[in-house]
């Protein structure tokens, strides 16, 4: 570990995130280039956080929808 | 300024997304879709102060959240921000080896990854404390920008970046718990800290 691989640890979410200026960003892009540890832990995060989004959904209940649609027809005609 | 007849035509679509906060939210089926629905009203009625061209799916989860911290848990405390542990980053990827040994290819530390079910990934998120857990759904659930969840959640950005960096390294402490219970994870690989 280099001062540039703790860099790197520190911005692992600013970087992400997409919430870097352009000059950081391409920072830490060229040691990601020249350094695999810090890449592979990169790589890591950014899998992680694809599973979080994919296996945190859920089906919305078909009466829900129904439901929903009946409140907002009921407010509608009320309101006309 | 919106036409409120367009609103069902514009917001329904967002219903699933939101849904699934509502249910890490509330933590309950019937509380989630009572949610959903009172934020539905609540916007449709609200509809004509929203201006169109702007992000509406942001505009309705400041509904829904605002929805969930008056009604849901008005009775209970507000948690502090100190409720979690401070934890490294990197939490989950140290402790299954990373960072200190070389590795190559898609690592062993990666196929771990494909091992959590869903169940253990909504468990992970719901036990967050609650001002984490709202940060970590609208960044890493939603992939709000730092500028939106800061709108939605009415917080300066400073504190969405605590509470979302610092929600995400606790989650991955209870994925890392999970994943010891089920024995994906070594008892050797976690003794690290």
């Amino acid at each position: 570990m280099d001062e540039h691989c703790i860099e790197a640890v520190e911005l692992l979410y600013h970087y992400l995130d997409g919430e870097l200026t352009d000059e950081r960003r391409s920072l830490i892009q060229h040691h990601l280039d020249d350094c695999p540890p810090c890449f592979e832990a990169y790589d890591f995060e950014a899998e992680l956080r694809i599973i979080v989004r994919q296996k945190c959904r859920d089906r919305v209940p078909e009466a829900l929808v129904l439901r929903v649609a009946a409140a907002l027809r009921q407010v509608e005609t009320a309101s006309e | 300024m919106a036409d409120q007849a367009k609103f069902s035509e514009l917001a329904m679509e967002y219903m699933p997304s939101l849904y699934t906060a509502a249910l890490r939210m509330t933590r309950n089926p019937a509380d989630a879709e009572d949610l959903v629905q009172e934020t539905y009203l609540k916007a449709y009625r609200a509809f004509n102060g929203f201006t169109e061209g702007t992000n509406l799916k942001a505009w309705l989860y400041r509904i829904l959240t605002n929805t969930y911290i008056n009604a849901y848990r008005a009775k209970k405390r507000r948690p502090e921000e100190s409720d979690i542990d401070d934890l490294e980053n990197f939490y989950l990827y140290r402790r299954l080896g990373g960072l200190e040994g070389a590795s190559a290819g898609r690592s062993a530390e990666d196929e771990v990854l494909d091992h959590f079910t869903e169940t253990e990934v909504k468990e992970a998120i719901e036990a967050l404390p609650e001002q984490f857990r709202m940060a970590v759904l609208l960044g890493d659930v939603e992939g709000f920008s730092y500028k939106e969840i800061a709108e939605i959640l009415d917080v300066p950005i400073g504190t969405v970046m605590s509470r979302l960096h610092r929600g995400r390294r606790a989650l991955q402490k209870r994925l890392y718990e999970f994943g010891r219970q089920r024995g994906l994870v070594s008892e050797r690989e976690g003794t690290h800290g």
